[in-house]
């Protein structure tokens, strides 16, 4: 059991402070993006210089935005560039070490572009979902392949594309595909030799609780994808983790009932992935709202007592903040405009104001969300969760019956986009009221907007808050920020060409602190002038 | 009015048919068609290209195919109505493939020399009196210190590594290029070339076995050895032992 107490150890210390490293998707287990490197602080922000750019081979295609968070240990940095070629670099100069292609068969069939969002670590094994269904094993110091291990048909649509979760010596994910008719899954495989350990359905199979909310046959197809990364507690040593919508995304009347686990955020036991506790944020959703963002875990002060929550601002438009431990509802509001409920319930559940209709309904937010699987950033320090949002949006929603058919787009109708939904536009002419772009700050313990930076275009960008006070972030239109993390007042930019389609990663080598980001094609990464 | 542009047309049609038999083809388009062709073909057409019955694609001639085109035809299309399957391949695939068939056919395969072998056999001697593991990798086992052996019967043809084996410095691949560096201090370092620029060297520490960057300003001296590290098994190895290990290494076809 080395490997486990190996394990342990990097888990534990990708939340240990002064960390240099970035061994997981959010830098730590708990989701936060916040890092506890001190050497760039608003004072001296103004003198980050560009270290090096790492440029992809080619442009990418159209939607495959370069959307990997690059994990960093000891000086080297891992990246993902798409669809599926792992490369190894120099952290300090950006010289390659290794490239890994993964050649993805011609059958994959993604939704939304030939994407993936990183890689997950444990020791010197690098692990990485491809497009065409497959989890693999890569030895980090040559890209020598360990091992590969099947996860679904991509005929039918199974593609894998967030980060894995490293927890003890599993690796955690799950297959994307919610608008092909897949039927999800969250599994477990052995760090090892790739073999399944445990698999939770997404979509309670028949005989399972949850089954009969889903309606005749429905459940079949129902979606329920995993794309983006969880979270894990090893105190109560259950893993978190966001699914996505129901299938057909924009006809519910095919799947009459609640459609569990769609839209909700799971937590599961770490060694067996029995559930624990669900809170379904878009009962019955009709409107592609996957809760596919990053469960964010803290310990607060609640009402005077000390309280272990997750939260998260879902893709519907809504905060939540939930008990860890139970599930329990303990906050919730709206962070942008919503029109498809009034209000949640003192259950948290949305009291429904507005439906995907054969004829097309105009709802707020639009398709792509309030906000969406770009990742948030909590800073304990300020007490404010940092969000990328998309204000002021709307869209169409149109329900159609629509057969399933293997390997088919499995939508139920359609919405519109007034602004490009997942291909960033070169130009914008769109005037504010259409839609325009924010990071929110959050006060956790109310909701409350505490300051908001502004951007025409919206993002696609994550955000990352560090021990100085400090928020890095981007937008489509090319620009990679620094903002004060007190008042959102802006302290440093940098126009790096590029729609910004990934999460910042900190790091340091030999004492030194770096900010890495990844826009259009290229990463880019700044440190201080010397 | 017409035939002057029709007779240039012709001239240029020409020069370009001329161009495409001959063109430029570099070493390391050969390499890339070598590959794909052992990926792809030489599960029927053998390493060598002799294993089809009645087919010897380095023979000097081809039974259905006259120039290029046919050859890419072939490739591209199959030939229908018996077991020569059509390929996906882009036309830069394609054409490296014909290059590598030509270069075939005419210079011949290279042959191995020694008597046949046996795999297993040769499977017994990397592993323990050849020591092999102490140095290259095969699946989960051995050492990355050298180069990663796991496939590599897909990758080279017998002959080849039946050179690496009795003549190891006649040819050194650029992936297998070892570093030796005396840093400013004294301190040796030794390791597999990675990559390398103006001003540094990435290399895989044979000692750490960890990435590292040496900065050429922090050294004193280093060298990209022409010789092989590896020791020649032309005197270690009876010529029965060295066919063995060939044939077990021809047999690594699997990529994990
Ligand atoms: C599934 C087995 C198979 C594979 C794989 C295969 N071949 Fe063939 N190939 C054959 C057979 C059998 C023939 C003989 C067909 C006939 O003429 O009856 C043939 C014939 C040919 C010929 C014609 C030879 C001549 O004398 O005209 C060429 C050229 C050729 N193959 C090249 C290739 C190349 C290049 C590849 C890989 C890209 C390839 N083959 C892959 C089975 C295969
Ligand atoms: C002392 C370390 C060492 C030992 C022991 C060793 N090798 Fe090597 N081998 C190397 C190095 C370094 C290279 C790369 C330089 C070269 O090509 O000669 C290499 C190259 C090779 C290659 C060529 C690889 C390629 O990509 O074409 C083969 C094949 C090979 N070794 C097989 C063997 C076998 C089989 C044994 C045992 C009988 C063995 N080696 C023992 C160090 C070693």
């Amino acid at each position: 059991m080395r490997i486990t107490a190996l394990l342990f150890t990097i888990a534990l210390a990708s939340n240990a402070q002064e960390t240099q490293n970035w061994l997981t998707y959010s830098g730590r287990i708990d989701g936060q993006r916040y890092s506890t490197l001190t050497q760039i602080t608003p004072a001296n922000v103004k003198d980050l210089e560009l270290k090096w750019v790492l440029q992809t081979r080619a442009p990418a295609e159209p939607n495959s935005k370069y959307e990997a968070t690059s994990l960093v240990a000891d000086g080297i940095l891992y990246t993902v560039q798409p669809p599926n070629v792992v490369v190894a670099l120099d952290a300090v100069t950006g010289r390659i070490f290794w490239t890994y292609a993964h050649n993805p068969s011609p059958e994959a069939r993604p939704c939304c572009g030939r994407i993936n969002r990183g890689l997950a670590m444990l020791g010197n094994t690098l692990f990485m979902g491809t497009i065409d269904g497959y989890l693999l094993a890569l030895d980090a110091r040559d890209g020598h392949l360990i091992w590969s291990t099947k996860m679904g048909r991509p005929e039918e649509g199974y593609a894998v594309t967030a980060a894995p979760l490293v927890v003890k010596d599993k690796v955690i994910v799950g297959p994307a595909g919610g608008e092909l008719g897949i039927s999800g899954y969250l599994a477990a495989y052995s760090a090892e030799t790739g073999k399944e350990i445990w698999r939770f359905h997404t979509i309670p199979q028949p005989g399972e609780p949850g089954h009969d909310s889903w309606g005749g046959d429905s459940w079949r197809h129902g979606g329920g994808s995993i794309w983006t990364t969880g979270s894990y507690d090893p105190e109560s040593n259950l893993i978190y983790w966001g699914i996505g919508n129901a299938g057909p995304d924009w006809n519910g009347d095919v799947r009459p009932g609640d459609n569990l686990y769609t839209s909700s955020f799971i937590a599961v036991d770490a060694d067996t992935g029995k559930l624990k506790w669900h809170f379904q944020f878009t009962p019955h959703d009709e409107f592609d709202f996957d809760a596919a963002q990053i469960p964010v875990l803290a310990d607060l002060e609640w009402k005077g007592k000390p309280r272990k929550v997750v939260m998260t601002a879902n893709r519907n438009g809504f905060f939540y903040v939930l008990d860890r431990l139970t599930g329990e509802f303990l906050l919730g509001k709206s962070f942008a405009k919503v029109t498809w409920a009034s209000g949640l319930d003192d259950k948290g559940r949305p009291v429904r104001t507005g439906h995907s209709t054969p004829e097309g309904s105009v709802i707020y937010p639009e398709n792509q969300g309030a906000t969406n699987w770009y990742n948030p950033a909590y800073s304990p320090r300020t007490g404010m969760l940092y969000v990328p949002c998309w204000m002021d949006t709307w869209s169409i929603y149109t329900s159609r019956v629509e057969p399933y058919q293997e390997g088919l787009w499995y939508s139920g109708g359609g919405a519109t986009h007034n602004v490009p939904g997942v291909r960033p536009a070169l130009v914008t002419r769109r005037q504010p009221d259409i839609a325009w772009a924010a990071i929110q700050a959050l006060d956790v313990k109310t909701g409350a907007v505490k300051w908001q930076f502004r951007m025409t275009d919206v993002t696609d960008s994550g955000v990352l808050a560090t021990a100085t006070d400090l928020v890095f972030a981007g937008g489509r239109e090319g620009y990679f920020y620094a903002l004060d993390a007190r008042s959102g007042a802006v302290l440093w930019k940098s126009m790096v060409g590029g729609a910004v389609s990934a999460g910042p990663t900190a790091y340091a080598v030999d004492g030194k602190e770096y900010i890495s980001i990844p826009a259009g094609n290229a990463i880019f990464t700044f440190g201080l002038r010397q | 009015m017409q035939w002057k542009s029709l007779l240039a047309a012709a001239l240029l049609s020409a020069i370009g048919l001329a161009a495409q038999e001959v063109h430029g083809v570099t070493p390391a388009d050969l390499e890339r068609g070598l590959q794909l062709f052992l990926n792809n073909c030489a599960g029927c057409h053998g390493p060598d290209g002799d294993l089809v019955p009645d087919v010897n694609l380095a023979s000097g001639k081809f039974r259905r195919a006259q120039g290029d085109n046919d050859l890419r035809g072939i490739v591209l299309r199959g030939i229908p109505g018996t077991a020569m399957p059509p390929g996906n391949y882009t036309p830069e695939q394609a054409g490296v493939l014909v290059a590598y068939l030509r270069s075939l056919a005419s210079s011949g395969a290279p042959k191995r020399t020694g008597p046949p072998g046996d795999a297993s056999l040769g499977k017994a001697i990397v592993e323990t009196k050849g020591q092999c593991l102490q140095c290259h990798r095969i699946g989960r086992a051995g050492s990355i210190a050298g180069p990663d052996l796991t496939g590599i019967g897909g990758m080279r043809r017998g002959a080849d590594l039946e050179q690496s084996l009795i003549n190891p410095d006649a040819e050194i691949r650029p992936d297998n290029l070892t570093v030796v560096a005396v840093a400013k201090d004294g301190k040796k370092i030794t390791g597999r070339l990675m990559n390398m620029d103006t001003y540094t060297l990435q290399i895989l520490d044979g000692s750490s076995l960890k990435l590292r960057t040496l900065k050429k300003d922090d050294l004193r001296e280093y060298e990209v050895l022409k010789k092989s590290p590896m020791p020649n098994f032309r005197d270690k190895l009876s010529e029965q032992e060295i066919s063995d290990v060939v044939s077990y290494l021809v047999s690594l076809k699997e990529r994990i």
